[in-house]
């Protein structure tokens, strides 16, 4: 007890003795600010719930995802061993939900390696530069923008081959313009900020003063965004899958599981309502811990 | 020698119908190791003239000699080694995200500086931050406490030249006190030479040998500071400038 109260009290301090005691005080700070947010916690339990049901999805899984059994099929939940009931071709739905997580934040977490990095770059670069260069990149921006998502999405995927992946990248091909947008404008409004002209005062080239100053300022805010957006990518990956040029057969990705059970809606409810209140349970998640990242990562309103 | 010596110096914002003149034909020297106050109200291109002789306005003519260097539109690495700046608000002049130890060594590390770790512990020994404050982040620290570390990182490459563009006006009066007796301190201590902007008077005439008087971008005059006590200014503006500091105190 006296050792975790020390602890604490030596992750609190106001007087940090090292560059890592400052650093893990200040997480242990942002921590304790998350906690108190009882939602953004629950969003983090529901998270941390679905990665760990993706990584020991064989072992939970009642039945292979991927075995028919037409004899089965359109079983109601509990009928015969089957916790959520089957899909029209018998399948069972709890064990395709089970490993159709993996997809999801597989797919998730391929736009988040791309869509916002794509797009810190560019809004930083074009807000820091201006000039010429900040306007041939917001009309490459605007012409993204200008596209309906889903279309261009459709046409990179078309272009590049049907499949998870190449549905991921036309994703984040689509997804990266509001990203650039935000980088931007954050990028306008610091880099005028004294604290800028300062470092540029040390003798700081472009290159230092964008990575080192500016992207840290941004990346809060499109952490945010990400997070908020997520729903969205879940959704354009099933629309994709829904089309044909996502997740193929017989891959059990959520959003292709509505679709299948679509044309039973009426007399078998829950071949389509399980996935989706599946993703309906993600996109909740991310969105309220969106939320309460905001609180933590945004430096400006500390009351301390 | 003269630290500082600029002539015909013009800076304007904007072009074409937009161009705004901020400054008009200025001159003057700063001799080494003096301390030298611009004083005007606001708008009068008294900041300007900073952050021109700094690099950060790059629409500017005339000739800019500081320490030694014919001034271009481009700055040194060098020029940086020589002349550094306290801004007027310590509130926006420290990135929120830095702690003290991240903004001073970031600032030596690019200056080439090779003992960082016993260099800092000495700076905040210089301004009177004790080495619990090594650490801290800006939203830890009260308004004086982040001036202190703003002159700190001025003086991490130990220039010779300080720019202080109004160091002292944002704070409360009480801290301005400690933060103008640190400067006068620091001055003697490492043989700075002083280019301050100030719209009092008073902390002008605490800190500064020689005056000069600003309005709507020109020099008006320019005056030694015993003159401005004894109220002997020749034109009628400073002599305006200066009854209504004194009414103001009275």
């Amino acid at each position: 007890m006296t050792a975790d109260t020390g602890m604490r009290a030596w992750l609190l301090t106001e007087e940090p003795t090292s560059r890592r005691h400052a650093r893990l005080a200040a997480w242990y700070k942002g921590w304790l600010t998350l906690r108190s947010n009882t939602l953004a916690m629950l969003g983090l339990i529901v998270l941390a719930f679905l990665i760990l049901v993706a990584i020991f999805a064989p072992l939970l899984a009642t039945h292979d995802p991927f075995a028919q059994d037409l004899g089965q099929r359109l079983l109601a939940p509990g009928e015969g061993g089957h916790l959520f009931g089957t899909d029209n071709l018998g399948r069972d739905i709890y064990s395709r939900l089970l490993y159709g997580a993996r997809i999801s934040l597989y797919i998730v977490l391929l736009v988040v390696m791309v869509a916002p990095v794509v797009g810190l770059i560019v809004g930083t670069v074009a807000g820091y530069a201006g000039g010429w260069i900040d306007i041939v990149l917001m009309r490459v921006t605007d012409i993204f923008l200008a596209f309906p998502r889903l279309i261009l999405a459709l046409a990179f995927v078309a272009a590049l081959g049907a499949g998870i992946e190449n549905a991921v990248l036309a994703i984040s091909l689509t997804a990266w313009p509001p990203y650039a947008r935000i980088a931007r404008a954050e990028t306008l409004t610091i880099r005028h900020a004294d604290y800028i002209h300062a470092i540029r005062l040390q003798g700081a080239g472009p290159l230092r003063v964008v990575t080192r100053h500016i992207w840290p300022l941004c990346i809060s805010s499109l952490v945010i965004r990400v997070t908020l957006d997520m729903a969205g990518i879940i959704l354009t990956a099933a629309a994709l899958g829904f089309l044909g040029l996502g997740a193929q057969p017989p891959s059990p990705e959520w959003g292709a599981m509505i679709s299948d059970g679509r044309q039973y809606i009426l007399d078998s409810w829950w071949v389509a309502t399980i996935p989706g209140i599946a993703i309906f349970t993600i996109s909740l998640a991310f969105n309220l811990l969106g939320d309460g990242l905001r609180d933590v990562l945004d430096p400006k309103d500390d009351n301390s | 020698m003269n630290a500082i010596d600029i002539s015909n110096l013009d800076v304007w914002f904007g072009s074409g119908a937009d161009r705004a003149d901020a400054v008009r034909d200025v001159s003057f020297k700063v001799a080494d190791g003096e301390s030298f106050g611009l004083v005007g109200e606001s708008g009068s291109g008294k900041s300007t003239i900073l952050r021109a002789i700094a690099g950060l306005v790059p629409t500017w003519s005339g000739e800019m000699t500081v320490a030694g260097e014919t001034l271009g539109v481009r700055r040194s690495k060098a020029f940086y080694r020589k002349v550094q700046m306290v801004f007027q608000d310590p509130y926006a002049s420290l990135h929120p995200r830095q702690s003290v130890d991240r903004v001073l060594s970031e600032t030596m590390g690019l200056h080439g500086v090779t003992d960082i770790d016993k260099r800092i512990g000495r700076l905040l020994d210089d301004v009177g931050l004790g080495p619990g404050f090594r650490f801290r982040y800006p939203h830890q620290l009260s308004g004086g406490q982040r001036q202190r570390v703003a002159i700190a990182r001025g003086l991490a490459c130990e220039p010779s030249i300080l720019l202080l563009d109004e160091p002292t006006s944002a704070l409360d009066v009480s801290v301005q006190g400690e933060i103008l007796n640190l400067l006068t301190d620091l001055r003697q201590e490492h043989k700075l030479t002083y280019v301050m902007v100030s719209h009092d008077l008073g902390v002008v005439g605490h800190l500064c040998e020689r005056i000069g008087v600003m309005k709507e971008g020109r020099f008006v005059e320019v005056l030694a500071v015993d003159e401005m006590r004894r109220l002997e200014a020749r034109e009628p503006y400073t002599r305006h400038l200066l009854e209504s500091s004194i009414n103001s105190i009275r």
